[in-house]
């Protein structure tokens, strides 16, 4: 993948300084920072409860932080710091430009709501108020998701765990967002519904240019899409760099055990 | 004599609840939280309205209420009495005698004109809890007018029935800002919001109070190429013969015979006092 990396935009699409979360004292994740370009995917890898949910919906705006800065180069003011823009600019963002796929797809999803239903929600969300065209985007935002149109009209429900997920991404990208948040895309299912749905989000990466923080605990999932790695442990970040390196050179001692660990199995 | 303070509340009661109307009509559709009180009669019979109503009458105003078009239903009968009883007003079924209409689930046929209040029982005062249970979060979709899920609403009604199946509160946008419940009045009466009375919302299990003023731009959600219909049966009235109205569906015998009446029975009477026939009047000259 590092062959792919395109050199480094004057401006970062976010820029992330000096993240600093705790829980009652306790640390979530504290004194993150790095920029992410356009176009760019970084991972997030590290065990379990080592911070990178935490970070991640820190970014994302979910939950607050307790210090630091996360700035985004919006479409009409460029870099602003998210963290401190009003809540009505920050929901704005969250339907148009951001995206942000949950581990489990009833997190993302409306259970109620037909998987047309589902796709269609940020269109009509940004004033989309033809049915006619709403319809034929979500016909067509299934398709890539490989979801047959005949199905567009049943609830999630009734999808298996694989497909849930592919909803929630054809939910989430139908906008044409240009920030992607993805919280163990692939967690919770099985290994060859994994494999095809990394398949699908490597294609739709490369396709549209995506722009993505993915956190995962499977070094595979990083290896096929990320350029970039961060690996976490116990709220810190402990070594960053281009994913090749950092899996196949590791220096810090955790990520050699890390990558040892797996390469073991 | 009556026992009771006038119209039943308490003075200070009807102050609490005239200010959450007038906040209401100074911000058309918002919903504005009220202390709710016990009413002498259950939920869903109309408390909220009741209250509403309590709050805007004066001992010289004349009240009727109907339920379902009708002044003589069990429901209309009851809280009329409760009025008679309470504040000892004139009470009356004539649409145009009235100065206040306590209603559920109709708009009256008449044209309401200035001078008069229209004041609506509702069940659930929050359209976008179908999609959005989480109060919360509705409140804040009403504050930053984010209402794309109330099409994601029409949608799946297109999506699961070929066009838009919602035929009972169907919801408005109320002077280009909020998106309102019109409580379960039909559709048909939807067009019938734009109107020269001021309409009063009571939601008593809820505890919301919302308003329309006069003359406030009432429009049905649609999407372009679906585009609102109000609808109506394809009959006029047996009775008065009238084809603008909503009708009711009665079953005449057991043999499946139906026929078709205005809802408004007020507005049906008086059409036939004035001598409109429809298919089944009662009398010989009705047409075969
Ligand atoms: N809501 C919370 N309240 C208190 N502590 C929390 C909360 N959420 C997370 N933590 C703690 O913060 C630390 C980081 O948790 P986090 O969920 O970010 O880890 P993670 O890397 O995403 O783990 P996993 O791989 O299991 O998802 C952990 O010690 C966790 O117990
Ligand atoms: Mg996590």
């Amino acid at each position: 993948m590092s062959a792919q990396i395109t050199p480094p935009l004057p401006i970062p699409l976010l820029s992330v300084k000096d993240i600093h979360k705790t829980y009652g004292g306790r640390i979530g994740c504290t004194d993150v920072s790095f920029d992410l370009y356009p176009g760019e995917v970084m991972g997030i890898v590290g065990e379990s409860g080592s911070g990178k949910s935490t970070l991640l919906n820190c970014l994302a705006g979910h939950i607050p932080t307790d210090s630091g800065r996360v700035l985004f180069d919006t479409r009409d003011r460029g870099l602003i710091d998210t963290l401190t823009m009003s809540e009505p600019e920050r929901r704005m963002l969250a339907r148009t430009d951001w995206a942000f796929v949950h581990q489990h797809a009833r997190d993302g999803l409306r259970m109620s709501v037909s998987a047309g239903g589902n796709v269609g929600e940020r269109l009509m969300a940004v004033g989309a108020r033809h049915y006619g065209d709403i319809r034929a985007q979500a016909v067509d935002w299934l398709g890539r998701v490989e979801i047959d149109e005949d199905r567009m009209d049943d609830r999630p429900t009734a999808f298996s765990g694989g497909m849930q997920q592919r909803l929630q991404i054809a939910r989430n990208l139908v906008t044409g967002p240009r920030l992607v948040f993805m919280d163990e895309p692939t967690g919770g299912l099985d290994v060859s519904v994994q494999a095809r749905l990394l398949d699908l989000l490597r294609g739709l990466v490369r396709e549209m240019g995506l722009s993505a923080i993915i956190v995962t605990h499977d070094l595979a999932v990083v290896r096929l899409l990320a350029d970039r790695l961060m690996v976490m442990k116990s709220g810190h970040v402990v070594e960053t760099g281009l994913t090749d390196q950092v899996l196949d050179d590791p220096q810090h001692a955790y990520t050699q055990l890390l990558v040892s660990s797996v390469l073991q199995v | 004599m009556s026992d009771y303070n006038f119209a039943y509340l308490d003075e200070q009661t009807k102050r609490m609840i005239r200010r959450a109307i007038l906040k209401g009509i100074a911000i058309p559709g918002y919903q504005v939280p009220f202390a709710s009180r016990e009413m002498p009669m259950p939920y869903g019979w109309g408390t909220g309205g009741v209250q509403v109503t309590a709050a805007c009458l004066t001992p010289e105003d004349t009240l009727k209420v109907i339920d379902q078009g009708a002044d003589d239903t069990t429901n209309a009968v009851s809280i009329r009495k409760f009025f008679e009883k309470t504040a000892e007003i004139a009470v009356t079924e004539k649409t145009g005698d009235a100065t206040v209409i306590q209603t559920r689930h109709r708009i009256p046929e008449e044209p309401l004109g200035e001078g008069q209040i229209l004041v609506y029982q509702v069940p659930i005062p929050e359209p976008l809890r179908f999609l959005e249970p989480r109060e919360t979060e509705t409140r804040k979709m009403h504050a930053l007018e984010e209402y794309g899920l109330m099409h994601v609403k029409l949608y799946e009604d297109i999506a699961r029935h070929g066009h838009i199946a919602t035929s009972y509160a169907y919801p408005v946008k109320v002077e280009g800002r909020y998106v309102m419940d019109p409580s379960p009045i039909p559709k048909f009466d939807n067009p019938k919001m734009d109107m020269a009375a001021i309409q009063l919302f009571g939601a008593g299990r809820e505890q919301r109070i919302y308003a329309v003023p006069p003359y406030t731009k009432v429009v049905s959600l649609d999407f372009e190429d679906h585009p609102f219909d109000p609808s109506k049966a394809d009959h006029p009235c047996d009775l008065c013969g009238a084809e603008h109205t909503y009708l009711d569906e009665v079953i005449i015998d057991d043999d499946g015979g139906r026929m078709f009446v205005c809802s408004d029975t007020d507005y049906c009477a008086g059409r036939q006092a004035k001598g409109h026939r429809g298919r089944l009047s009662p009398t010989e000259e009705a047409a075969q």
